[in-house]
């Protein structure tokens, strides 16, 4: 079997493919401000892989989370109990994110920009939105105060765009040296890995190039799939391939977190599976590997 | 001195229509029961004000007791959209809804200023962020010893803060543990608060000198609501209903199934909180 066939018929979902590139960015070192969805997963995957010690901090205020299961929300019962401490939301924005103690912050959104500014606000005007989206919660400051970012998010032509249509957090804004010329000093987004590939910013001008596609990604794939005509490094790296023991982690992990979320019937009602289908636009923060602006109309 | 009054009186005594209410919790502890008792006294024209809208929010705002919503994050956490306040921003149904949207930095700093009886918190915030342009109530300072310049917003001081708690004792001191959120600065930042608890107890057994107890000379009034949070969760007592999270998300998409809902559950029902009172 040729590789291109082998990879064809890869035993693994591009969804897979995109949370273990992000988990192998990550070090043992790092202290990392995460998001529930796809930056959890993949924060969690690189704790129970490669990355043992990383330090995970979630916005409710729990500090060194080792969750067993992914949280389903920001401030799930798991991430207190497993926590080294927890802190008032107060104090985890002022001390630990604004005091400049995160590593690395870990972000999504509904929209990309070519900046990598993030929209997670509006789809289309502020006052007469044809989407409302749920917001920016912590997104604002985590892409101004981490020391870098990391945005992971599932790759459609609509999904990353030539202009965002309300820039919530701040990548590269205009391009070139403007967070300079805001006042921000940290590094911004350095790193956005989609389902597709990985692009990382021009050291000038701060356009995002891809510089790696994952296995079995072509340029036309990426192409088609970006909202501006997107350039490539070269030479182009190749992502490397799944490794057993990551595709095993990262399934007995949704496997043990789609058994929790499901226990216990709540009055009556029969509890879906882990949302794949509902809406994903407006999860915002919450990257869904299919288009989420398709499903909006 | 703490009133211990029941969950009705507390509403109907410190909830007037037209009134500012945070009802607080981040995720933990969110006083779903007392957002309840405001549905079924049929409350209007309230500003709400809470970080996360979560499905309390959800509720009021189609039961139509908003006027205007101050908030930083209005989804259902890892589900999706809060269809309710999606109906309203987009549609105005059941009737407009205003708009106030922060970051989670900036209402986490304004209710500790609040708290601290300061006009405004400042934070290095909002860089580059489009929400500066649709939002009056963020501005900027200089700071007059380094010249940087630094995002400011009001202190949020509401009428009545609401928030729910593992317990009380029978001085009315409580103690609340596990992700204590803006609990405490909410209630200190508020004119009045009422605090909802799982149990009222003869002590307190705050398990550590370091405990988050809010005294009772900074609490308004004490409800008992036993399972006052759910389907949210109170450390220690049950855990978060994260099924009901998901199966939100269906309830809630069409209007007519949600009055359904709202009818069935909390306009008709009996609660145990009632029982109790």
């Amino acid at each position: 079997m040729s590789d291109v066939a082998a990879e064809r018929a890869a035993p693994w979902s591009s969804a897979e493919m995109m949370a273990i590139a992000a988990a192998r960015l990550l070090r043992n070192d790092d202290v990392c401000f995460v998001g529930i969805g796809a930056p959890s997963l993949a924060c969690n995957l690189a704790r129970l892989t490669h990355a043992p010690d990383i330090t995970l901090i979630y916005e409710s205020g729990t500090v060194g989370a080792r969750p067993d299961v992914l949280p389903l929300s920001i401030g799930d019962p798991e991430l207190c109990e497993t926590a080294r401490t927890t802190v008032s939301v107060p104090e985890m924005f002022a001390y630990w994110l604004q005091g400049g103690r995160i590593s690395v912050g870990f972000l999504g959104g509904a929209q990309l920009d070519r900046f990598a500014n993030i929209n997670s606000s509006v789809i289309g005007p502020y006052d007469t939105p044809k989407v409302r989206l749920p917001g920016g919660g912590g997104a604002p400051e985590i892409a101004a105060l981490c020391r870098q970012t990391y945005v992971v998010m599932a790759q459609t032509r609509r999904s990353f765009v030539k202009r965002v249509d309300f820039v919530t957090s701040f990548g590269f804004g205009e391009g070139g040296d403007h967070r300079q010329r805001l006042g921000i000093t940290t590094a911004g987004p350095t790193l956005v890995i989609t389902d597709l590939c990985v692009m990382r910013p021009d050291p000038t001008t701060k356009e995002l190039v891809v510089t790696a596609l994952h296995p079995g990604v072509t340029r036309e794939q990426v192409i088609e799939n970006t909202g501006w005509p997107i350039r490539f490094a070269d030479p182009l790296d190749k992502t490397s391939s799944p490794t057993t023991d990551e595709l095993s982690t990262l399934r007995d992990l949704q496997r043990r977190t789609n058994e929790a979320h499901a226990r216990g019937l709540a009055r009556g009602q029969t509890p879906r599976a882990q949302p794949e289908g509902s809406d994903p636009l407006d999860r915002g923060q919450i990257p869904q590997v299919s288009d989420p602006l398709a499903r909006t109309t | 001195m703490t009133e211990f009054l029941s969950l009705h009186d507390a509403i109907a005594a410190y909830v007037p229509d037209a009134s500012t209410v945070a009802l607080e919790g981040f995720t933990h502890l969110i006083p779903f029961a007392a957002g309840h008792e405001i549905v079924r006294q049929r409350k209007r024209d309230l500003t709400l004000v809470r970080m996360t809208p979560d499905l309390i929010y959800d509720q009021l705002i189609g039961m139509g007791c908003a006027r205007k919503l101050v908030f930083s994050w209005g989804g259902n956490p890892g589900v999706g959209s809060l269809h309710r306040l999606r109906d309203a921003v987009e549609h105005a149904w059941p009737r407009p809804l205003e708009i106030e949207e922060h970051s989670h930095a900036a209402m986490a700093a304004a209710y500790a200023a609040g708290a601290a009886g300061l006009p405004c918190a400042i934070l290095r915030g909002y860089a580059g962020s489009d929400l500066v342009a649709h939002n009056t109530n963020i501005r900027s300072v200089e700071c007059p010893f380094t010249g940087e310049t630094l995002a400011a917003v009001p202190a949020l001081r509401p009428d009545v803060a609401i928030v729910h708690a593992q317990r009380a004792d029978r001085a009315g001191n409580v103690l609340i543990e596990g992700i204590t959120g803006v609990q405490k600065e909410v209630v200190l930042a508020a004119r009045s608060a009422i605090v909802t608890v799982e149990e009222i107890v003869p002590d307190l057994r705050a398990p550590s000198p370091n405990s988050t107890v809010l005294p009772h000379w900074t609490i308004t009034a004490v409800a008992l609501a036993p399972g006052g949070a759910r389907p949210s969760y109170a450390h220690g007592y049950y855990p978060r209903d994260n099924a009901f999270y998901i199966a939100w998300d269906s309830i809630s998409r069409d209007r007519d199934q949600f009055t359904r809902w709202m009818r069935e559950h909390v306009l008709e029902s009996s609660t145990s909180v009632e029982a109790v009172a």
